[in-house]
């Protein structure tokens, strides 16, 4: 029953810090008792002036370090963006083993990244013994990562004009072992995720993104072709090795039969993608073209050339969570890049949340959001950073660290009397 | 759907457009060892004609991927390109293709783009708070990644003096530059 004039709906915030949500976001929820009604998204909390600091402070090859800090997952799809674009601006080709070896360490981040967001979904249903046993499962391919970079996570491998280090053949077998390992546990990652009743109540028809709200709202990645859009830059456009493979986009409905769009379907399309990955890294290794994997191995050299070269280039990559591109614009006798403009894929992924969450429970805020693998560092990474207003409630580094100093003395001086 | 060859794009927007067609660059490489193409076309118009490419874009494919719109400042005008990608879902197909427009310094407006892309809004209210350029018809004025408490006037992205460098902090020690 309604009560003229009496307001029914209410809105609550979820938000900038709360413990459904892994990064700041704030979600405005308008709620009609537990049901959604109107959802607002505000972001913006963790902007740290990326873009900027590459267009006034470094130079072209410190920036490939920069673009990979943009996201502490995708570390090595920023620098694979960004490097093809400055390629591209510069008139730079990369040798043909170089394109093989970017390839192979961005399917292990991809593989990393899907079993990372399958424990976090996991974990957001309550389910915290398979996010203990995914994250696990996770280890071995974080060992490889080390194995062939030196780092669990930031990779630095990507350089314009090819790649840092060589993988070799005595690096093979490792590769190998780690894959077959995949290969054996695929099935049980895939009863435990698409079997069990739990999860399927909790994911089928929750957050439905229909095809044409995808395709309208520009959704990409795994979350567009949940709902059976079927994009992928590794299977539409020609760049690294992926340009020699027959690449196919994976849609839910290879599996399942039908495209619902719901949360179901992008754990699916997530799970099948690792098993693509697998297939991938194992055609890389056997085809993989000898030779050199610098263009210009003095870096100086490069430098000089860039900083000559004049042109604009745009680099897209099938990052975990969708296509991330960089434009970049070189002018001569400049140091620093012109432009350089970063999208992350949940940029446009975030502004399908409102039409998954209408009429949704307010209890499955966490995992409908969860489910597009937001990554709001990624999103929020361009801005020049400055505090200086005149609210008084903001302090900066130098006055908090100087009220820290004050206290320490003031402590100080207490004890001596 | 029919899938034309980038030089046939060109034409079809030089053809449709006629004098607010400004210019065009199409840019191919060969990648790895199958030496497949990558391709991608750069279109330049006026402004008067934005929305009639962007129809014709969306003839090309039904529902085209904006992928982001970049802006820079040339000094007297600011450079808007927006980043299309038609024929994806194809093997190999896909194209990317650059929209560029040059707006003067005095008349920075463009018209929205959401009722053709809704996924439009976020990359318009950025170049709105971040450039300067008011976008006309926007149903979102809001600013999407600047603080409230962010001085009006100031663009971070403008390299004039409308640009963000009253706002640098100057580390302890240091000199301002």
């Amino acid at each position: 029953m309604k009560n003229e004039g009496m307001e029914t709906t209410y809105t609550i915030p979820v938000g900038p810090i709360h413990p459904a949500l892994k990064e700041p976001i704030r979600l405005d929820l308008k709620v009609d008792g537990e049901e959604i009604v109107d959802v607002d998204i505000i972001v913006g909390q963790v902007h740290r002036g990326i873009e900027w600091l590459g267009m006034n402070r470094n130079n072209p090859i410190q920036n490939i370090y920069l673009a990979e800090r943009v996201c502490g997952i995708c570390s090595a799809s920023h620098p694979f963006a960004y490097v093809m674009a400055v390629e591209q601006a510069a008139g730079i080709t990369p040798p043909e083993r170089a394109e093989y070896i970017r390839v192979i360490i961005a399917e292990i981040e991809r593989i990393h990244s899907h079993l990372l967001w399958a424990g976090v979904a996991a974990h957001e249903v309550g389910f915290d013994s398979v996010f203990y046993l995914v994250w696990r499962v996770r280890e071995k391919v974080m060992d490889l990562t080390e194995y062939l970079t030196g780092n669990r996570n930031s990779k630095a491998m990507y350089q314009i004009g090819g790649v840092r280090r060589d993988i070799t053949e005595e690096q093979f077998p490792q590769i190998r072992k780690t894959l077959d390992y995949y290969q054996t546990i695929f099935n049980q990652l895939k009863t435990v995720f698409l079997d069990d009743r739990t999860i399927r109540m909790r994911t089928k028809n929750v957050g439905i993104l229909k095809t044409e709200d995808a395709l309208k709202l520009l959704v990409c990645g795994p979350t567009g072709r949940a709902s059976g859009v079927t994009k992928d830059v590794r299977q539409d456009q020609a760049y690294g090795a992926y340009a020699d493979m027959d690449i196919k986009a994976i849609t839910p409905d290879v599996l399942t039969g039908t495209v619902v769009g719901d949360i179901y379907d992008r754990i699916v399309v997530r799970l099948l993608e690792v098993k693509q990955s697998i297939e991938i890294i194992e055609r890389c290794l056997d085809e993989i073209p000898p030779g050199a994997i610098l263009a210009e191995p003095k870096m100086a050299k490069v430098l000089n050339t860039l900083k000559k070269a004049e042109g604009e280039g745009v680099g897209r990559h099938e990052a975990p969570r969708g296509e991330c591109i960089h434009y970049v614009r070189l002018e001569s006798g400049r140091e620093t890049l012109a432009i350089w403009r970063i999208r992350a894929p949940t940029y446009v992924n975030l502004m399908a949340v409102p039409t998954m969450l209408k009429g949704a429970q307010l209890a499955d805020v966490p995992i409908v959001f969860a489910s597009i693998d937001p990554c709001i560092s990624c999103t929020n990474r361009a801005i020049v950073v400055d505090l200086k207003t005149k609210r008084k409630t903001l302090l900066i580094d130098e006055e908090l660290h100087q009220l820290c100093v004050e206290k320490t003395r003031r402590l100080s001086n207490e004890l001596a009397r | 759907m029919e899938i034309l060859s980038p030089e046939e794009i060109v034409e079809s927007f030089k053809a449709a457009l006629g004098s607010s067609f400004i210019d065009s660059k199409i840019y191919q490489r060969e990648v790895a060892v199958k030496k497949n193409l990558f391709q991608a076309i750069w279109i330049y118009v006026k402004r008067e004609a934005f929305r009639q490419a962007v129809d014709l874009i969306c003839k090309l494919q039904e529902y085209p991927h904006l992928s982001i719109i970049s802006s820079s400042d040339l000094g007297d005008s600011v450079e808007l390109i927006y980043h299309f990608t038609i024929y994806y879902g194809q093997h190999l197909k896909e194209l990317s293709l650059g929209l560029c427009l040059n707006l003067p310094k005095n008349d920075l407006t463009i018209p929205t783009i959401t009722d053709i892309i809704p996924g439009a809004l976020f990359a318009e209210r950025e170049t709105q708070e971040m450039m300067g350029v008011e976008v006309v018809g926007i149903p979102d004025n809001r600013r999407l990644f600047l603080p409230e408490d962010f001085p009006e006037g100031v663009y971070p992205w403008r390299k004039d003096e409308k640009g963000p460098h009253d706002l640098l902090r100057v580390l302890p020690g240091r000199e301002k530059k």
